[in-house]
């Protein structure tokens, strides 16, 4: 069982949840994820790791209730306990194979959507500690729904968008994007993008046009995530990947996003499931 | 004569009914009818059952103390040679091996050892209080097992008894391995048999630590620098799925075999109470003619789909078990053989609309000294369908090749390790599928009790 040491509420539906798991906190690196199980019922979850702790022994994740089993995760309560929690899964950033050096002659950006956030954290956080400021661009619907904000004030400049203009810069990360880029003088060698598919496909597509290399975390279904199942396939420039070994982090301008949105979906309200529907594999980040 | 009465046959589900449930399709016999099928058993001077036996089982003998009433004598003999009896009795292949060479075959019908070898084996699990561990004085050595299914079982109980400390560590929340997220409930039951297996081996003074991914929440390396083991098995599997590299294989409604079995298995989604989905469809084809393909099809024709079994050879060369084929046919499933896909047909919303297939016909014999199938042009024609579940084996997982210095793999991924599982590597043992690529179970158990013999080897030197 894997103790639930503390919980707090980011925004309506959204919680972080630092959860005791030695092993996977004394190996996780920025990037990796998590798969997790409620109860004995329950399906297994991919979650990105969002922070950890190998002193403490703990591993913090951050949900966003989407279906059913993201709104089990988000029902325990500190003192409860995951049956599972294994990992770390997953490839680390690719941020991780450079040296100091080449770190620091990098211009990087992140760009962060809605519980995207929560997982850029550890990226950012990680290159900080390696005396590298990144950018990072919080997108959100409004600002109540912001999460990670300062935590990443902390490690990161940070820069807001809201859809209603409620904080930040008024309008979708794209448009700050380019704003950064076309009009305050920013460059970056650098993009890595998390967040919904939707966003990721079409920031990606921004960076495209800028010539900027991008990765994207991809919030594919799995099963195992271990290799073994396949559920996790992506089109990464016209090849097969399994997500869960290959990625989550896939180079943005070679992923077909509209594959991965409808493969994402497979489970979603569908009259042809055998087993009841709208029974969700959210991965939330 | 003994060889005059007739193989006593083997109760099972009615077929209609079966095809509807996940029960245990073949009952097994009562200890009346398995006395009665041991005492067909010629006992002859050169057992060439036990020839072909992967792990050698003393068949006449434990047949012969069957058929004297000693059952407990019988599970004796076999636990000699298998830690598994209940699960090989139900899964080995015994047309092609034990029961394969069995002389009666030759006149007549072959003794039926596997379903003995079943019998013996439940009522060793049923009457397991009464028997005694024997177990070697503690050496103070530790062992490390990658891997819960029949290889790493296998391996920690061997030096368990030995009196080695061993732990066993396995990736996925439940143990026992392809046993519990590839072989069906109705093949396999999985709290009757496999988890009782595996209570046999805690028994031992076995320890076994779910959710740990040897590879990635620990290397090789660790358990040897950070946890202090004195050698390590890998018994990790072969659990990549394979897949055609046709068009549409990743439109919605196209699976592995690995996901739909493991979502059925492993995570009950047959079971409305558990919240995996799974989707069967309406017509389910699967590609491939293996045990695998087998365990799919049957599986998809209970979730209520109608199951389509494509094959690019004959009948003659299906892979699988006859008794698989013969129970999926019972039930039900369409056999199309000498038929090989060529792409999948998609709906306007990306589901699978249907597959369209290629006749083949059967060349020359190649390599594996099957007649190569090869195929006849302009024959294609499309089969209908919603769900396509791809059955075409699995590779073994890059995990534990990738974080392991100095552990030589070879081009199919497969770890280089000789007949007693000894590696590139001091230390480092491997068996089963980690090394073959995709066999069988019993195969597995048998490396798995070699290399167990190797490492006893190399931590008393």
């Amino acid at each position: 069982m894997y103790e639930i040491v503390s919980k707090r509420i980011l925004a309506p539906n959204i919680t972080e949840m630092k959860v005791r798991a030695p092993r996977v906190a004394e190996s996780a690196r920025p990037g990796q994820f998590v798969i997790v199980r409620v109860d004995e019922i329950g399906e297994r979850i991919p979650l990105t790791i969002c922070d950890y702790d190998p002193l403490q022994g703990t591993v913090t994740i951050v949900t966003q209730t989407v279906g059913h089993s993201s709104d089990k995760i988000n029902h325990l309560n500190e003192g409860d306990a995951f049956l599972d929690f294994a990992g770390p899964l997953g490839r680390p950033s690719d941020l991780l194979d450079l040296s100091d050096e080449e770190l620091r002659s990098q211009r990087i950006l992140f760009v962060a959507g809605g519980v995207g956030t929560a997982p850029v954290y550890p990226q950012a956080k990680w290159l900080h500690e390696h005396g590298v400021k990144a950018d990072v661009i919080i997108g959100a619907r409004t600002k109540d729904l912001f999460t990670y904000v300062d935590e990443m004030q902390g490690v990161a400049n940070v820069y807001l968008a809201t859809d209603d203009g409620s904080a930040g810069y008024h309008g979708m990360v794209t448009g700050l994007m380019k704003d950064l880029i076309d009009n305050q003088g920013k460059q970056y060698d650098r993009c890595v993008i998390i967040g919904p598919m939707i966003m990721m496909k079409f920031a990606a597509l921004t960076t495209k046009e800028y010539g900027i290399p991008t990765m994207v975390s991809l919030n594919a279904l799995m099963v195992d995530g271990t290799g073994m199942c396949g559920a996790c396939r992506v089109s990464v420039g016209g090849e097969t990947k399994f997500t869960c070994v290959e990625g989550p982090e896939f180079d943005g301008h070679l992923v077909d996003f509209d594959e991965a949105m409808r493969r994402q979906n497979m489970y979603k309200n569908n009259p042809k499931l055998v087993s009841e529907p709208h029974k969700c594999q959210c991965n939330n980040g | 004569m003994a060889n005059r009465i007739p193989r006593t046959p083997v109760r099972e589900q009615n077929p209609q009914r079966r095809a509807t449930n996940f029960e245990e399709v073949c009952l097994g016999y009562n200890e009346e009818e398995a006395l009665l099928e041991a005492s067909r058993c010629l006992n002859c001077k050169v057992p060439k059952c036990q020839g072909d036996c992967p792990v050698h089982i003393d068949i006449p003998g434990f047949i012969h103390r069957l058929a004297e009433g000693d059952i407990s004598g019988a599970a004796d003999i076999i636990h000699q040679d298998s830690s598994l009896p209940s699960v090989c009795g139900r899964v080995c292949p015994q047309e092609s091996q034990c029961e394969g060479a069995c002389v009666l075959g030759i006149k007549f019908e072959p003794v039926a050892i596997g379903k003995l070898e079943r019998f013996v084996g439940d009522w060793a699990i049923t009457h397991s209080d009464e028997k005694e561990v024997k177990k070697a004085a503690p050496t103070g050595k530790r062992v490390a097992i990658v891997g819960s299914g029949p290889a790493g079982l296998a391996c920690a109980s061997d030096l368990a008894k030995a009196g080695h400390e061993v732990k066993i560590f396995e990736a996925l929340h439940k143990v026992g391995g392809v046993l519990v997220y590839g072989i069906p409930e109705f093949r396999l039951p999985k709290e009757d048999i496999v988890a009782k297996e595996v209570e046999a081996v805690k028994r031992l003074g076995v320890e076994i630590e779910t959710d740990v991914i040897i590879g990635t929440t620990m290397t090789v390396d660790d358990l040897f620098d950070r946890e202090g083991y004195d050698a390590v098995f890998v018994g990790s599997g072969a659990g990549l799925p394979r897949f055609m590299g046709i068009e549409g294989e990743n439109l919605n409604g196209v699976f592995s075999a690995n996901e739909f079995l493991t979502r059925t298995n492993l995570m009950h989604a047959y079971d409305a109470e558990y919240d995996t989905p799974i989707f069967a469809g309406k017509r389910a084809v699967i590609v491939g003619g293996g045990n695998v393909a087998m365990d799919a099809v049957r599986t998809a024709k209970r979730l209520g789909a109608e199951a389509v079994i494509v094959y690019r050879r004959s009948e003659a060369e299906l892979p699988a078990r006859v008794e698989e084929v013969h129970h999926a046919k019972e039930e039900g499933v369409e056999f199309r053989m000498l038929t090989n896909p060529v792409r999948i047909l998609a709906t306007d919303d990306g589901w699978v609309k249907g597959i369209e297939c290629v006749e083949m016909e059967l060349g020359e014999p190649d390599e594996s000294g099957r007649r190569s199938p090869r195929a006849k042009e302009g024959s294609n024609f499309t089969v209908d369908c919603d769900v396509v579940i791809m059955a075409l084996g699995t590779s073994p997982n890059p995990l534990i090749k990738s974080t392991t210095k100095g552990l030589e793999t070879n081009r199919r991924g497969c770890i280089v390790a000789d007949e007693n599982g000894v590696t590139s590597r001091p230390g480092v043992f491997a068996g089963g599928d980690a090394v073959t690529g995709a066999a069988t179970v019993i195969l597995a158990m048998g490396a798995g009790r070699k290399a167990a013999a190797a490492i006893n080897n190399y931590l008393l030197d």
